[in-house]
């Protein structure tokens, strides 16, 4: 059985100004240790999914229209609120892009630390301080014990993630959910966050969700990608078979639109056009729009994610009935 | 420094004072966010500046287009020496340099329409007669990829690609020589980063626009810079043409700065060395004695802690770089 195995979610939001459809028929399977990527721009649909793995969709306004996410068998999504919190926090944890909202800025980081392992593990406080210790060191925070009696202010923004790293890992969850935890740092602050989430993984054996809108994090990161667009799976694959035998045309978009630092200057390759505004579903690939290999059918069939190569699987309808290769 | 430079910024400091205290308040202190730039920029160059937050890139980019007043050096377009301009003058000077910010929905007046947003600039610096209004507004618009009927909406009708478009056109209304990009892509989504950076790229190229592009994104500033400067805590510790200070870096921080930025390709990621830099970029208000960057630099001997390196030249292709073991060390 699968850590974690997402089945046909749909989540909407009921607005004022019609129903926004964040996440369509999103399935996934998550195996113990491994990492998968979720890989989308704004709007795609990548953080509702997590959200509401996580129970922290607000309902109202918004709706889970279908699906289940099992976690070690157990619906997440249907399972009464006393036993997702046994869960949250204690198996299941989530980091996030901007630490200083996750911390409670009243509250010295030692209290905050300690408090999933009191909750959860029923932990006495010294013991839990020893453990708190232990974790900031880990997560490499110098001078531990003094910083235990700081507030979130006093730290640097990598510090910040650091500590909110050690607070979501300190009761050793099975999985980690972290939701762009360096899209607000530098570039050689994002290279030490980065290091630390690989190395507790190796040592805790945790599985990682890392959602995040830079190809070039994923490439370096994941085991397996999956690529979003507007609220539906475009492609997911192996990581090597994502890059290397992309199959999707946005996923290719995507990827040769970033400059990368190896390259020869001159033009970007363009997606031309706009993501399609989430009040106005149209019928057909999302992104046919803006697809240059979009033919008539593209825009009036459903589409719908399919295995086209062994552990490959894409929504793309040219490939699935031409074999069409990008 | 060339004769045909468009734009000298010599030896530029932005300090901006500490205080202390409410009632009572006493200097306490400098905080140095520029300590000594000095770059030229000739017609129709992108010159590419990165560094981490904090380093004063934008503090350079806001003493360059006037908005602060460096407390000392020169900033000259044209030869003319514009730290020296007050009020109206500097006022009618504005329209030879523009600026674009990060965040186009900031930098627009929602409750104007393009039209009106457009031909104020216009209006306000060229006396551009009325009745040719609407025809050079439509072939700006052109110009940077919309639409004419883009003329009648507001801001909140566009998305974030599209009004850092009308931004660009507000900018490129008085016809300025020298445009100041501060982070303009880094709200916008890759899809959409790419297109503005094709535009920014095409336009200076067409127009002989000499464009300083600042980010935090090497890989970006790679791309659409013909030159590259790196800043570290208020000082450029790097510059030379792009490619080559990508390819070969000089200073240790820069090499640093290259090997965090993640490749898009999951062999070259597996096979990589990174040097993962210790610590935090240190705090402006009380910088480290000698090398700015010596603390957190793989390189770093004893006597790096008491000299203050100057930039100085490397080779022919008009390369600098400030580290004193820049010509010992192989990085």
């Amino acid at each position: 059985m699968s850590l974690l195995a997402v089945e046909n979610l749909s989540v909407s939001f009921h607005t004022r100004h019609g129903v926004v459809r964040a996440v369509q028929d999103v399935s996934f399977q998550l195996e113990r240790g491994q990492t998968l990527g979720i890989v989308g721009e704004s709007g795609s649909g990548k953080s509702v999914t997590c959200y509401s793995i996580m129970g922290l969709v607000p309902q109202p306004p918004g709706r889970t229209e279908a699906g289940r996410a099992l976690f070690d068998g157990v619906d997440l999504l249907s399972c009464p609120r006393r036993r997702l919190n046994r869960i949250r926090g204690a198996r299941l944890s989530m980091i996030f892009q901007d630490a200083m909202t996750s911390l409670n800025p009243f509250l010295r980081i030692g209290d905050q630390l300690i408090e999933p392992l009191m909750i959860h593990e029923k932990v006495a406080r010294p013991a839990a301080i020893a453990r708190a210790l232990a974790m900031l060191d880990a997560a490499g925070i110098a001078d531990a014990e003094r910083r235990l009696k700081m507030f979130p202010h006093e730290f640097s923004g990598g510090m910040r993630q650091r500590v909110m790293i050690a607070m979501a890992l300190i009761t050793k969850p099975d999985l980690l959910i972290a939701d762009e935890p360096t899209t607000a740092l530098d570039v050689t602050v994002q290279a030490q966050i980065l290091e630390l989430i690989r190395k507790m993984q190796r040592e805790l054996g945790m599985a990682v969700i890392l959602v995040s809108h830079d190809l070039g994090i994923v490439a370096g990161f994941c085991d397996r990608v999956m690529v979003m667009y507007a609220g539906r799976v475009m492609e997911s694959a192996p990581i090597d078979d994502l890059f290397y035998d992309t199959k999707h045309p946005y996923t290719r978009g995507l990827r040769n639109s970033i400059p990368a630092l190896q390259m020869k200057g001159g033009e970007l390759h363009v997606i031309p056009g706009q993501p399609p505004d989430p009040h106005h579903a149209l019928p057909g690939c999302p992104f046919a729009p803006r697809c240059a290999q979009a033919v008539d059918y593209c825009a009036t069939e459903e589409i719908r994610l399919l295995e086209t190569a062994p552990n490959h699987r894409t929504a793309c309808l040219r490939v699935q009935k031409e074999g069409m290769p990008v | 420094m060339s004769a045909a430079a468009l734009l000298q910024v010599q030896d530029v400091k932005t300090w901006f004072p500490v205080d202390k205290g409410f009632l009572f308040k006493r200097r306490v202190g400098e905080v140095k966010a520029v300590d000594g730039v000095s770059f030229s920029l000739r017609q129709g160059e992108i010159l590419g500046l990165v560094g981490e937050s904090g380093c004063g890139k934008s503090t350079l980019a806001r003493t360059i287009l006037q908005l602060v007043r460096p407390a000392a050096g020169a900033v000259l377009l044209e030869g003319r020496a514009l730290t020296a301009l007050r009020g109206a003058s500097l006022r009618r000077a504005r329209s030879d340099f523009q600026m674009v910010f990060q965040d186009p929905y900031a930098s627009l007046n929602p409750r104007m329409t393009v039209f009106d947003a457009l031909a104020e600039a216009m209006l306000a610096h060229r006396r551009v007669p009325r009745r040719e209004l609407p025809g050079r507004i439509d072939a700006l618009l052109e110009k940077v990829g919309l639409s004419p009927q883009a003329r009648r909406k507001y801001p909140h009708e566009f998305s974030g690609g599209q009004r850092q478009r009308i931004a660009i056109a507000r900018a490129l209304a008085v016809a300025p020589k020298l445009l100041v990009a501060d982070e303009p892509v880094s709200a916008l989504d890759v899809s959409i980063q790419a297109q503005i950076i094709n535009l920014l790229a095409r336009l200076s190229r067409e127009m002989g626009l000499a464009l300083l592009f600042i980010s935090h994104d090497l890989s970006v500033v790679k791309h659409i810079s013909n030159r590259i400067a790196v800043m570290y805590l208020g000082r450029i510790v790097e510059t030379g043409p792009a490619a080559e200070v990508i390819e070969r870096p000089l200073h240790p921080y820069t090499k640093a700065l290259i090997s965090a930025v993640p490749i898009p390709d999951p062999r070259r990621e597996a096979h990589r060395a990174r040097i993962l830099l210790p610590g935090d970029p240190p705090s402006p208000l009380n910088p480290p004695g000698g090398c700015p960057f010596h603390p957190r630099c793989l390189y770093a001997q004893p006597r790096c802690a008491q000299v203050v390196p100057s930039l100085e030249p490397f080779g022919q292709s008009g390369r600098q770089a400030s580290c004193i073991r820049m010509r010992e060390i192989d990085i």
